[in-house]
């Protein structure tokens, strides 16, 4: 078995608009190792998030895509959605940035976890609350026990995610995609949940595409970097080859245009 | 030349309780500044912290449940009529979320012109012209003065909310996480083009923000806010250099920074070049 867990080469999608197909992704290429983290950064239409969606094969309907995405070897473009199930959640899992739009109101969030669980994995109910208590726990949630019985709104925005990351990991999966998981979180809550994000992937070794418009946010987790603008591959590389020696003058504006928190300010 | 006082603000919400009793939710709690004339004070915290909350009752958006708000030596707590007309003029407020805040049915010309109608202003070149000149001033296309707010990007729309504020030459400007929802490109040149406008017109800014590396470019003071009180008021130096409170500690550790010595390898190179 390579070392490359995850492979996509040359990856286009092309959606339909009122003006003919538009290519919202132009040749993407990238690798994800075993234990590895891919940032994928960029601006707000510059494809990061449909290069996520093609992936798993959620693109929105009269979407195209060419190209390759692999995983430990196996052709995963141009799957059907019933080929892609048994891989969604199971061996490839998302997290999304809004966890309260993600969750259902109506149920408890151990009852969600337990049916994602058991689609995959089957086995008793009484089992896979053992193993849903086990993955909150494993997230950090205080009194995984008494919490796993209560409703979405019931947790804090931190917790809620927490909740997302439980339930994306109980299967798990060989590659977990975070799209902008921290976005919507205070300052303090995303330095929380980054670390156990780090701490989980380390102890897991799951690979991972982090996916954030954050530079700040991708140099602190990110071992890999992908730069996109308006679905161009900008710049891909080590993450220090890109924030010590950017190539391109886009990666270098960016950069530039970070605000900074230490520096000296001309005042 | 101290504009406005903020003294001894309590806002209090009355929130449903359980058996139909009501209970109060302190959302600001005694909470006391002052912002002088061409200064920019921020006022930074986590959701929940009350800074918007601050932010509205200074621009009288909101009562207060106690304390006194005061602009231009005149207590405004409770203006109404004429004095609270002549306010409203040199108080003006940019959003976070421009496209809410423009009405998309308008002209940009009718939406950068509505404050000067509202306060009854007729400019001597015509509200056209007046348009224009305003749209040039925050660095849009002055032509594009019969469009409507969807034919603009983020950034340009958000220079639309910022020319309307100006229309009416204010004294404070009250920026409500203004440039949050803007990609980090264009956040800088709105941030620019905030200190450039100030200092050309000399009015004061209150700039509400979660962003702190974002207000560490901008303000001249700096308030922090934590369940509805102010933890730290200080200047910008002093906060960000030699925090004193242990919540602005936290805030600012937490604070994702691109790996140092990356950024300093790469501005080295910068020089070189």
């Amino acid at each position: 078995m390579s070392d490359e867990l995850f492979v996509v080469e040359d990856l286009t999608v092309t959606t339909s608009t009122g003006r003919g197909p538009v290519d919202v992704v132009k040749n993407v290429s990238f690798t994800v190792g075993r234990d590895e983290t891919l940032g994928i950064v960029g601006e707000s239409g510059s494809g990061k998030s449909m290069t996520a969606l093609a992936v798993l094969g959620l693109l929105p309907r009269g979407a195209r895509t060419s190209g390759s995405v692999r995983l430990d070897g196996t052709e995963l473009l141009g799957r059907s959605d019933r080929e892609l199930r048994p891989i969604r959640g199971n061996a490839i899992s998302m997290v999304f940035q809004d966890p309260l739009s993600s969750l259902n109101p109506y149920y408890t969030v151990g009852l969600q976890i337990e049916e994602m669980y058991r689609t995959h994995r089957g086995g008793s109910r009484k089992a896979a609350r053992q193993v849903v208590i086990e993955a909150l726990e494993q997230v950090r949630i205080p009194d995984a026990g008494r919490r796993i019985d209560q409703y979405p709104h019931q947790f804090s925005g931190g917790m809620r995610q927490r909740v997302m990351i439980a339930m994306a990991l109980c299967c798990s999966p060989s590659l977990l995609i975070a799209d902008e998981p921290t976005t919507a979180l205070d300052v303090t809550v995303q330095a929380q949940i980054l670390e156990l994000l780090a701490e989980l992937q380390s102890t897991t070794g799951t690979g991972m595409i982090f996916i954030t418009h954050d530079l700040a946010v991708i140099s602190s987790i990110a071992q890999r970097v992908l730069v996109m603008r308006s679905g161009d591959p900008v710049e891909y590389g080590t993450a220090e080859q890109v924030f010590s020696d950017p190539q391109h003058d886009y990666t270098r504006m960016l950069l530039d245009a970070v605000p900074r928190i230490d520096d000296e300010v001309a005042s | 030349m101290t504009l406005l006082q903020v003294q001894g603000v309590v806002k209090e919400f009355s929130t449903p309780g359980a058996l139909g009793r009501k209970s109060t939710f302190t959302a600001v709690d005694d909470v006391s500044f002052d912002v002088e004339l061409g200064e920019t004070l921020a006022v930074v915290g986590e959701s929940g912290s009350g800074k918007s909350t601050t932010a509205r009752i200074a621009a009288r958006l909101l009562e207060p449940t106690r304390g006194t708000v005061i602009f231009d030596g005149v207590d405004v707590t409770r203006a109404r009529g004429k004095e609270l007309a002549r306010f409203r003029n040199d108080v003006q407020v940019v959003f976070q979320d421009p496209f809410s805040s423009l009405n998309p049915r308008y002209t940009v010309e009718r939406i950068i012109t509505a404050p000067l109608s509202y306060q009854g202003i007729k400019p001597a070149e015509g509200y056209r012209a007046a348009a224009q000149e305003l749209m040039e001033r925050v660095g849009l296309n002055p032509d594009h003065c019969q469009r409507y707010p969807a034919q603009f990007s983020g950034g340009q729309a958000q220079r639309i909310g910022i020319a309307r504020a100006l229309a009416v030459n204010p004294k404070l400007v009250i920026c409500d996480e203004a440039v949050s929802a803007l990609d980090v490109s264009i956040q800088a040149q709105v941030l620019e083009l905030l200190m450039r406008l100030q200092a050309e017109s000399g009015f004061s800014y209150i700039f509400i923000a979660h962003d702190l590396a974002v207000v560490r470019q901008i303000c001249h003071r700096v308030a922090v806010m934590n369940q509805g009180r102010i933890v730290e008021l200080g200047t910008r130096e002093q906060v960000f250099g030699d925090p004193q409170d242990d919540y602005t500690r936290t805030l600012l550790a937490a604070v994702p920074r691109i790996n140092p010595e990356w950024d300093a390898k790469r501005r080295q190179r910068k020089v070189t070049l």
